[in-house]
């Protein structure tokens, strides 16, 4: 563009030119071990995980010799127990640690978007658990929900417990973490519409002890959804907000209608981000509860890790990465192709 | 403005007590794994986890150290080099793909950004067995290549984002003076992007200093394994003590922890370009 406004720029001697002609090959060239690598380490293997998936390759000896039907080991998997636990977890982890992270998240960066004192402390305080290793923080968690401990002490020290035995109730005592129950169970109702819900042998509903692995998730990653919520409040001019104030607006009304809309790209990052986070999480449950009561926090990672490293079933541990990948992919690849056409 | 002062003032003390009770929500981890890991194993029980010491004791944390610190010079061994690899190559790459872009160059980026974020269980199996293949599985070696390899992607996007934000003026002021692909890099976007690569060299730090999935599948061996592992398994063993379990949580964090207070407006800026898309 400058070289327009700029005759002499404009007489570039012949040997330059050639240079010009070259240096336009260098790029791809240069980027060229990169992408093989990539091409290799991700799209290849993602490919040869696909094959081991439709092979008959389930025990430590390999084999690579294609499953007749096809897709058999999909339809072992989906009538699998423990994976269709899996799937249920992710689906009301999902909803809860979202839900919850991007409430907290919010709200923390409204407070803390303001002038307050030690505004820079709370925020700093907030966000470092993001620093921090899963497996550090699930080894925390782990301990803090035990049913033994942690928080449970708290109705003992704070009275709560000696309040309901005095009137005659059981002390609060739950079972977090080690709690099989699932709350909400809609099997029976499912059943009556679709006849083919009698193939989910697993409740359907909400797992107990998958609570406080998503509160865990969201104490870690709220910080995160804070900071860039404080960074999108950052574009939301004073101005805008103070001339829905000299409207009659009140400061509920000003977030609610003309804030949080604004905000509207940073909350489908903040969405995609956690989402993938959550389709993959893996370390924190590992350290924190492992697979729970009955699979109660089983999740799809643990189960590939297992099934393809200690139970050396390598096609139905590939199906379920597969599986996991495609849910990951129908969330990512839009997201990824919206990007690029904004470019 | 006198008047509204005083409800202001009312509100933001609400405000502020509000905040330092969050504030002891989101340290309850920390509290309890620095002062159980300062007690000793006589008096470390579960019926007084939230009390404070009766009296110091750093048998935990010397015990800790020991099982620990061969496994958190694995970890050293292991990010040092992948993250200054990791940043190197994507500072070119995200040159490359911000300012020299050629028909098909977004299509590419995005090919490669997809990587970020598949989950990694979908290739495992045979990265697994490629490293065996190549001969470096169950080394640190192995996974100094998974971890530049798959950060590529996000060190890509971070250094793009970055130098796309260089004015075309600044660029092609250089290439009027004669400066070429290689040097138009090296003397002009590489001086500029010193505070990018301490965003990136942050953020891929602390990744692969947390990260486990690899570390516990690409390196069987107890000893050469990194400190997530060995964390993990010191948590899992019913003969370690618990006041050694929660001073080793506190020993692997520490160099996070550090990274976190002395560099924190860093880790803020690497999260958020790491996030925000391409």
């Amino acid at each position: 563009m400058l070289a327009e406004n700029n005759p002499t720029v404009h007489q570039v001697s012949p040997k330059q030119k050639t240079s010009w002609f070259k240096e336009s090959w260098i790029s791809p060239l240069a980027l060229l071990p990169s992408m093989a690598a990539i091409i290799i380490f991700i799209y290849v293997f993602i490919g040869f995980s696909f094959w081991v998936s439709i092979s008959n390759w389930r025990t430590l000896k390999q084999d690579l010799t294609l499953r007749d039907p096809l897709l058999a080991t999909y339809g072992d998997l989906i009538r699998t127990p423990r994976f269709q636990a899996d799937l249920r977890n992710t689906l009301v982890f999902t909803i809860i640690f979202i839900t919850l992270a991007i409430i907290v998240g919010l709200g923390l960066a409204i407070l803390l978007e303001k002038k307050i004192v030690g505004k820079g402390f709370f925020r700093n305080i907030i966000l470092f658990p993001y620093a921090l290793s899963f497996i550090v923080t699930g080894v925390a968690w782990r301990w803090i929900f035990n049913p033994e401990t942690g928080i449970n002490l708290f109705f003992d020290l704070f009275g709560i417990n000696s309040i309901l035995t005095q009137a005659g109730m059981e002390p609060l005592k739950p079972k977090w973490t080690t709690n099989p129950d699932v709350w909400f169970q809609i099997n029976g109702i499912l059943e009556q519409i679709f006849p083919a819900a009698g193939n989910i042998f697993v409740k359907l509903g909400i797992p107990a002890a998958l609570i406080p692995v998503a509160i865990a998730a969201t104490w870690q990653l709220s910080g995160f959804v804070m900071a860039m919520y404080i960074g999108g409040l950052g574009t939301v001019s004073q101005e805008v907000r103070e001339a829905a104030r000299i409207d009659g607006a009140t400061e509920w009304q000003v977030y609610r209608k003309v804030v949080i809309p604004m905000l509207r790209p940073i909350t489908i990052s903040v969405f995609v981000i956690l989402l993938h986070v959550s389709l993959k999480i893996f370390d924190l449950i590992f350290a924190m509860s492992g697979v729970g009561p009955g699979f109660a926090t089983d999740v799809p990672a643990i189960f590939v890790f297992e099934i393809m490293f200690k139970a050396t079933r390598y096609n139905l541990g590939s199906a379920a990465a597969i599986v996991m990948l495609i849910l990951v992919a129908i969330i990512i690849v839009p997201y990824l192709i919206s990007t690029l056409r904004e470019d | 403005m006198g008047n509204q002062r005083s409800p202001i003032k009312v509100g933001n003390a609400v405000t502020i007590a509000f905040l330092l009770l969050i504030t002891l929500f989101y340290l309850m981890p920390l509290y309890v794994m620095v002062v159980n890991g300062l007690k000793d194993a006589q008096s470390v029980s579960l019926s007084t986890m939230w009390n404070l010491p009766s009296s110091l004791s750093l048998g935990g944390f010397a015990e800790a150290w020991e099982r620990l610190s061969p496994n958190m010079r694995n970890s050293f061994t292991m990010v040092i080099p992948a993250t200054i690899l990791s940043s190197l190559v994507g500072a070119i790459n995200g040159y490359l793909f911000a300012k020299w872009k050629f028909p098909g160059s977004d299509i590419l980026f995005t090919v490669m950004l997809f990587g970020f974020f598949i989950p990694y269980q979908a290739i495992l199996l045979p990265m697994v067995q490629f490293l065996q293949y190549i001969g470096v599985y169950g080394t640190v070696w192995g996974l100094i290549l998974v971890h530049v390899v798959y950060g590529l992607p996000v060190t890509t996007l971070i250094f793009r984002n970055f130098f796309a934000q260089v004015p075309k003026e600044m660029f092609e002021a250089a290439r009027v003076d004669g400066a070429n692909i290689f040097t138009t890099f090296t003397h002009i976007m590489l001086p500029l992007s010193i505070p990018s690569f301490v965003v990136v060299g942050i953020f891929q730090f602390t990744n692969i200093w947390n990260e486990f999935l690899f570390a516990v599948t690409v390196v069987p061996n107890p000893q050469s394994q990194p400190i997530t592992v060995a964390l993990n398994n010191l948590s899992g063993s019913f003969s370690v003590d618990w006041n050694v379990v929660m001073a080793g949580a506190v020993v692997a964090a520490l160099p996070t922890i550090v990274v976190y207070i002395f560099l924190g407006r860093y880790f803020v800026e690497g999260l958020m370009a790491g996030s925000i898309k391409g």
